[in-house]
């Protein structure tokens, strides 16, 4: 296997090969290729493990997931602090704010033809707490548990269904966790027909589909194609293409040939240097959103200096946002320096930091290290986090702070950052599911700092020992008022701004390049509400 | 009673080296599997990350490394892999959620399809492209395949697989681009034997057929043309080697054609050794070029082998690994027998 040239000299030779022969042969000729009624997406999805929306927790699931399933609510992708109900006709919560009551719409259907009740709808939440996979703690942090659950979330008509939170909840939260697949219906009568071992039809859906959503899964052919249809039997309306056909398209530069040759109707992983380069031909179109993603350095607090405030602090000033936001992350980020990304209730977005040597010095002449010191980093080789983490080690070195930088592949610094090994390391963090609690949770509490916690969230991976704030994240989940529940994490990120050892970078935006016949493409703020039976074709 | 003698002891012999040669292979793949296990379990990765993701809580992480056997000492996980190996099981890839033999019996065609079509370019221009350099050593035409071979062995595939993108399929129009049908025709066509080119051929779908080829021809010609490089190259020197024999210089005393002495019996002398290069060109074709297979989208064995090595998905590694060792014992094998039809003096009496 020929893999001896790395992978930054790969990028640049594709680079300029392109763009060499752009220039000697003119522009490329369109030649729209695709059916009309079939939408082709040019997208990396080597990350899918599973069609099982009890299971499937990554980026690209996600988006098979959000169109393939329905769940009780949805927020509106346009405005996702507003919740609608999907399959949910009306729901109440109780006085005390622990039992929520649910209503379906009449008259819906699986894509099978079994018709959906309330039945169902338990049973997928039931199922999705037994089974306990990655994603089952968005439901089960509301205190079900595998021998309470039946009794927690019960059917208490053909249509009607009631959920008992062990806590008051703030009503906002638990309907923002319902909005995520893990909360997704599945055919509960299919899915028991093809049950092995008491495994409630896992192993079987693994691959296989029982869902009601706008489209349905035809086949999944890993790292190779996902071929979704029209789900005839939707009760909503109805999708305007027959087919989504996904093709997983590893390298950004193919993508873009196949975009601009027309085999593609949108292209989904192209770098800002393809994207600047398609905005020139007038047959292709770009859009982006804000998504729930934000990148950081963090600074493992068992390093006893970088476990200084004054080291923390300085830090902060030696990275040049501005630098950053126009070249590196130009189309595909916003710096933003905050653990809530823009989106979510209540995140600010004062950016105070900025390139400041000086202060830096001074912070670190305060620290006792006046002639600073050297550290290691642990980076993922890929772009941008390649490109900042360099752009780090320069600003850096001006303080006199030596940076080495110990390259690697995702899932190798993966492993040492969470065994509490690195001394910085440069992250990404996408939101669980659409409130803020799901990055208060990892970033702001650290209930146990212990090597063997139960939880190990971010904040832990830093050792970062925080009492306070992990009281008040724990309060905000519990606040019923809107007003007050928003006020609190603006609190909580102000102190986390000023204190934390995470060096909040930016905010990701994910942007999607596609032919101008194609219409009503979207990209939505979360994974899972990209919706490709929106998009028609001209 | 002597010839049965005879025969008993040539057949006592016989299957004394059979099994000899047995022994040699079983010995292969278990060193081969002991490497690759190994090395898998010391690579710093965490295999149940693969699965869980980064986000699980640590009592899912727990149960799902207890799932794995990966809590047992390593020989052990070895002895259960190899035993259930031995019964037929070569497990589930974690990553795809299929059996590995099912991931293998899925991207091993679309590589055998790519490999093959570029070793009978590489072989079929290279050989005479070698010959013609020999012959004429040192004149304009050497250099110039000396040229084309250099280029092929130092420029990276992975940009001269762009390159060959940009012109032939985004400007030109001439092929097919990137992945192995165009989307039209994924679904009309029920895969037999995995090999595209055959199932359109069987079904008779010859408008797919074409379709499938054009998107073929352009990995394959380039991996043909770096196996082209070596070939060549080894070629021609295997030639020249031959072209100073004795026996050449009695052929052309007695008077034989110049072309007859190059292609009867020079080539012929020449073809045994060559036959190991060009087996062993194709076996490095088959195990899946990760490169060519990124930037053409193709879904072959060389992609799944790397993905699944990234994310310690040891089971596919190590189904892969068989795969890719077989084709290697098996073109062994495959360029001995060879050796026997090519070379009389190799055969035994």
């Amino acid at each position: 296997m020929k893999t001896s040239t790395p992978p930054i000299t790969r990028r640049l030779l594709a680079i300029a090969a392109i763009s060499a022969l752009l220039i000697a042969c003119g522009s490329v000729p369109a030649l729209a290729a695709t059916p009309r009624d079939t939408l082709v997406v040019a997208f990396a999805f080597d990350d899918i493990i599973t069609m099982d929306p009890a299971e499937a927790f990554e980026i690209s699931a996600g988006e098979i997931m959000g169109n393939t399933y329905d769940r009780l609510v949805r927020f509106e992708v346009n405005d996702p602090s507003k919740l609608s109900g999907d399959i949910a006709k009306s729901w109440t919560v109780s006085a005390d704010g622990r039992i929520y009551s649910f209503e379906l719409k009449a008259g819906l259907k699986f894509a099978s033809g079994n018709p959906l009740t309330a039945e169902d709808v338990a049973f997928s939440l039931q199922r999705a707490v037994i089974l306990d996979k990655t994603p089952a703690f968005i439901l089960t942090q509301f205190g079900f548990t595998k021998d309470n659950v039946k009794d927690k979330i019960k059917q208490t008509g053909p249509l009607t269904l009631t959920i008992e939170t062990d806590k008051s909840f703030a009503p906002s939260f638990v309907l923002n966790c319902l909005t995520a697949n893990i909360a997704a219906i599945v055919d509960k009568k299919l899915v028991l027909s093809k049950e092995q071992n008491n495994d409630l039809g896992y192993a079987w859906l693994k691959t296989n589909y029982a869902g009601s959503g706008p489209l349905k899964i035809r086949e999944w052919r890993a790292n190779e194609i996902v071929a979704l249809e029209r789900n005839d039997a939707y009760g909503g309306g109805k999708s305007k293409l027959a087919r989504v056909i996904y093709r997983h398209v590893k390298e950004a530069a193919t993508q873009r040939l196949l975009l601009e040759k027309g085999d593609v109707d949108i292209a989904r992983n192209l770098t800002p240097q393809d994207l600047a380069a398609v905005s020139s031909n007038k047959d292709i179109k770009t859009t982006g959103t804000p998504k729930g993603t934000v990148y950081y350095f963090s600074l493992n607090q068992k390093n006893p200096t970088l476990a200084k405030p004054e080291v923390r602090e300085a830090f902060k000033w030696l990275v040049d946002y501005a630098a950053i936001g126009d070249t590196l992350i130009k189309n595909i980020g916003v710096v933003h320096q905050n653990f809530l990304p823009v989106g979510l209730l209540g995140a600010s977005t004062e950016n105070p930091y900025k390139l400041d040597v000086e202060k830096a010095k001074a912070l670190l002449a305060k620290a006792g290290v006046p002639n600073g010191f050297k550290v290691t980093i642990d980076m993922r080789t890929v772009q941008p986090v390649q490109g900042i983490t360099e752009a780090f080690q320069q600003t850096a070195k001006r303080a006199g702070i030596d940076i080495e930088i110990l390259p690697g592949d995702g899932k190798q610094t993966l492993t040492k950052y969470r065994a509490r090994t690195h001394d910085l390391y440069i992250g990404q963090w996408g939101a669980d599911y659409w409130d803020p609690h799901s990055n208060a949770d990892t970033f702001a509490r650290n209930p146990d700092n212990a090597d063997d916690a139960k939880s190990k969230p971010l904040a832990w991976r830093n050792s970062w020992v925080i009492p306070e704030l992990t009281k008040k994240a724990d309060a905000a989940v519990l606040e019923r008022d809107a007003g007050k529940r928003r006020a609190m994490y603006e609190e909580m990120q102000a102190d986390f701004r000023k204190d934390s050892p995470f060096v909040m970078l930016y905010q990701q935006t994910e942007v999607a390049a596609f032919r101008s016949g194609v219409e009503g493409l979207k990209i939505g703020p979360t994974s899972d509400t990209t919706y490709m039976f929106m998009v028609s074709k001209r | 009673m002597s010839t049965g003698g005879r025969g008993d002891v040539r057949l006592l012999r016989a299957s004394n080296a059979l099994g000899r040669f047995l022994v040699v292979i079983l010995l292969t793949y278990l060193g081969l599997l002991a490497v690759t296990f190994f090395i898998g379990r010391v690579i710093p990765i965490d295999p149940v990350l693969a699965i869980v993701g980064d986000r699980a809580p640590e009592h899912v992480i727990a149960r799902v490394r207890e799932e794995l056997g990966l809590n047992k000492p390593l020989w052990e996980q070895f002895y259960i892999y190899v035993s259930k190996v031995l019964q037929g099981d070569f497990g589930r890839s974690v990553l795809t959620s299929n059996p590995v033999m099912q991931d293998i019996r899925r991207t091993f065609p679309a590589t055998l399809e790519l490999a093959t079509l570029g070793i009978i370019i590489g072989a079929g221009i290279g050989v005479p492209l070698g010959v013609w350099a020999a012959v004429r050593r040192g004149r304009l035409v050497d250099q110039i395949i000396r040229i084309v071979g250099l280029v092929g062995y130092s420029v990276p595939i992975f940009w001269l697989g762009l390159m060959a993108l940009v012109v032939f399929y985004a400007r030109l129009g001439w092929v097919g681009g990137p992945g192995r049908i165009d989307v039209v025709y994924e679904y009309t066509l029920v895969p037999v034997t995995g090999l595209l080119l055959l199932d359109t051929a069987r079904a008779g779908e010859w408008e797919a057929f074409a379709n499938a080829l054009s998107h073929l021809i352009l990995p394959a010609s380039l991996l043909g043309y770096f196996a082209l490089a070596y070939i060549s190259r080894m070629t021609r020197s295997f030639m020249l080697n031959e072209l100073a024999q004795e026996y050449v210089v009695a052929a052309r005393a007695k008077g034989l054609s110049e072309s007859r002495i190059i292609w009867r019996h020079a080539l012929r002398n020449a073809m045994v050794p060559l036959v190991t290069v060009i087996a062993l060109s194709y076996a490095g074709l088959l195990e899946g070029s990760v490169l060519t297979e990124t930037v053409f989208s193709w879904p072959g064995l060389g992609l799944y082998i790397t993905n699944s090595l990234q994310n310690a998905d040891m089971n596919a590694v190590l189904g892969g690994t068989i795969i890719v060792g077989s084709i290697f014992i098996g073109l062994n094998l495959l360029s001995d027998l060879l050796y026997t039809l090519l070379d009389p003096r190799t055969r035994t009496r």
